[in-house]
């Protein structure tokens, strides 16, 4: 399923395209394409400069910190992290299953943070693209364009950004830092005052997910032949699954299935998942390569996220997303959809069903129960797996007897990601860039079929006069021949190649 | 399109004190050591009219929370720039270009206007830092201009509030 476009047989005779960072992602993504002299593409890659401090960071720390500490990881999905180790921490203080209340007040606390995440994916990073074109100025091509042209759009997004935190801050207990989730339960639960407060609005929240739904199928059906094969690549998918085969963010069994949409294992128990998966160290990235053990590491890479979540189930249990995913899985003719672009409708039916549960949960008398918390025995082992916003996202914890954390291991969902990235732009740069003078509406197409994934890592450090976008041509002699800088606040700037 | 009642907000301070950063990534904690600092002069008795907020970055929904303020002040630690710190007014910017997860404090601004109209006057605070690695303590020259940048934010918003107290 890989491309040919991973190594070029002689890069020493290729001219060198730079893309660092990509913008409109977290972290510090940077491309590389190797041209030949007619502008023939004969490599492409994706690095990822991820962080690799996280274990170190957790080592050595009492386990029931974690919940609380591991938000620091990540500024745009702190909830995900919080999660994930409160379900480690589950099993580390011998709890197998949470009280209802416990259960439903961590899975509203989720659907908040999926929903804004999504959100602002969509309103945010992707939908200037989407709604402007690839080729719109650069100048316009943005959130404020999207305020200008569309702000009802844009009104939306903020607002149901703003919902989503409403529902964190109610159920965490603080807009930011929060503690809900805590080892074998939560701490709080819903109040009357905050479930009236939130009910309130939620006819609102799911309307405008209906909205976003429909704008989102209307944008790929209109030009439905090109939308389907824009970084398109035929890969596997991994994600949880309910127990039925429902879609399921929160907790379930781990389902994989090939590009035709065969299985290759299903509802495995996510506390084997080192036996399952395997990490691939390639020489050119600091990010690792996951795949399926038992397809090796040339077949077994997948994708994981909106795309491959809505691929995997067999239903969605809320009926206005359900309705949106029949419609969605008609376009694959009865295989998976494998377009990048997919990917946004995928989101958005995500962010559907994410505003339906929470509807149907703010409904139920369990969110403001008073049997909060399970006492067990302490273990030595906690793996606590969720889907994120942007795919499954595993925590592994080992810890001495005095619950000291001596082992941990997080595979983020753009780790899990990461040949699919690779593959997706490498097709991307066969297809449309191959034998072209590179300009940026051109190279933005790359960095479109990258936004795609929503790829975010180690991103809570956001520091002043950080984010440029430098290109660099660099000629066959390694010589600098051209350079275009764009600076953080977006202005554009022709740098004259030295001797050039 | 009415905005529901979830974004209504509150009762509101007229000065808002904004500190962005991750308490655990070196001299990134600068903003959100300075919101401590802070709260500590309000519990003091010393520091009136001042709501203080944080959070990791920007993001476009903070513009609900500047909704109500006379004055908004942003404090973030800064690569770059001055030292110990800059100090700056900021202008809704509908010309830049949004290059992360996070938004910039003049595109919260742009994202402002197009909800509630002119926005409140609005300053950024970059304080200089110098090292923002996951698990780094604040380095000691961080640790200064910090404490210049508070002395400095403190006098400032006792000169405004007695403006805003005068009218």
């Amino acid at each position: 399923m890989a491309s040919g476009l991973e190594t070029a047989a002689h890069p020493e005779q290729l001219k060198r395209i730079v893309i660092d960072p990509v913008t409109r992602v977290e972290g510090h993504g940077k491309v590389t394409l190797l041209l030949d002299a007619d502008n023939h593409v004969h490599q492409a890659r994706l690095h990822i400069v991820e962080f690799r401090g996280f274990e170190k960071f957790i080592q050595g720390r009492p386990f029931w910190e974690l919940p609380v500490l591991v938000q620091r990881l990540c500024g745009i999905c702190p909830v995900s992290h919080h999660l994930a180790a409160a379900k480690a921490c589950d099993q580390l203080v011998g709890v197998d299953r949470l009280t209802p209340t416990a259960d439903k007040v961590r899975r509203l606390m989720h659907f908040g943070q999926v929903l804004q995440s999504h959100a602002l994916h969509f309103f945010h990073l992707s939908s200037p693209d989407l709604l402007f074109g690839f080729d719109d100025a650069v100048a316009h091509r943005n959130i404020v364009g999207v305020i200008q042209d569309h702000p009802d759009i844009a009104r939306q997004g903020v607002l149901l950004r703003k919902y989503g935190q409403e529902v964190i801050r109610v159920t965490c207990g603080k807009r930011i830092h929060g503690t809900g989730a805590i080892p074998g339960g939560v701490n709080k639960p819903v109040s009357d005052a905050e479930r009236a407060m939130l009910r309130a609005d939620i006819g609102q929240i799911v309307q405008w997910a209906v909205d976003a739904v429909g704008l989102m199928r209307r944008i790929f059906t209109t030009d439905a032949a090109y939308h389907l094969q824009f970084g398109a690549v035929d890969a596997n998918t991994l994600s949880l699954i309910g127990t039925d085969g429902a879609l399921e963010l929160y907790h379930g069994g781990l389902r994989a299935r090939d590009a035709k949409g065969e299985a290759i294992f299903d509802q495995a128990d996510y506390r084997d998942y080192a036996s399952l998966l395997r990490e691939q160290i390639k020489p050119w990235s600091y990010m690792k390569f996951p795949f399926i053990a038992a397809l090796g590491p040339e077949a077994g890479w997948y994708r994981v996220g909106p795309l491959a979540r809505v691929n995997n189930c067999d239903r969605i249990d809320t009926p206005l997303a359900e309705r949106e995913r029949i419609e969605f899985s008609a376009i694959g003719n009865g295989r998976p959809v494998q377009a990048a672009l997919a990917t946004h409708w995928a989101r958005l039916i995500e962010l559907l069903y994410c505003a339906e549960s929470i509807e149907r949960l703010l409904d139920d008398p369990d969110i403001g129960g008073s049997d909060l918390l399970v006492e067990g025995a302490q273990r030595d082992t906690g793996i606590g797996v969720l889907e994120a916003p942007r795919g499954t996202l595993f925590h592994h914890y080992e810890v001495d007897g005095d619950g000291l954390v001596r082992k941990a291991n997080l595979i983020v969902s753009t780790t899990n990601n990461n040949q699919a990235m690779n593959e997706s732009i490498r097709q991307v740069a066969a297809t449309y860039l191959d034998g072209h003078t590179l300009t940026e509406p051109l190279l933005n197409q790359i960095e479109v079929a990258i936004r795609a994934f929503d790829p975010c890592l180690s991103c809570a450090t956001h520091a002043l006069g950080k984010m440029p976008l430098q290109i660099d041509l660099v000629g066959a002699d390694g010589r600098v021949l051209d350079c275009i800088r764009k600076g953080a606040s977006g202005d554009i700037e022709a740098i004259p190649a030295v001797g050039g | 399109m009415t905005l529901p009642r979830f974004s209504a907000g509150h009762a509101v301070a007229p000065i808002l004190v904004f500190g962005i950063g991750n308490p655990s990534r070196g001299d990134d904690a600068m903003g959100p050591l300075l919101i401590d600092r802070l709260a500590e002069e309000q519990v003091a008795g010393r520091l009136k009219g001042v709501d203080l907020l944080t959070d990791f970055q920007l993001q476009p929904e903070h513009a609900l929370d500047l909704h109500g303020r006379a004055r908004v002040i942003f404090v973030d630690a800064a690569i770059g720039g001055p030292e110990p710190f800059g100090w700056m007014a900021i202008a809704p910017d509908t010309g830049i270009a949004h290059s992360t997860h996070s938004t910039s404090p003049a595109e919260l601004l742009a994202i402002y206007r197009r909800l509630y109209g002119t926005p409140p006057c609005c300053e950024l605070v970059a304080i200089r830092g110098y090292d923002f690695e996951l698990g780094s303590g604040l380095t000691a020259r961080a640790e200064s201009n910090l404490a210049t940048a508070c002395r400095a934010i403190v006098t400032r918003i006792a000169s405004a509030g007695s403006s805003l107290a005068n009218g």
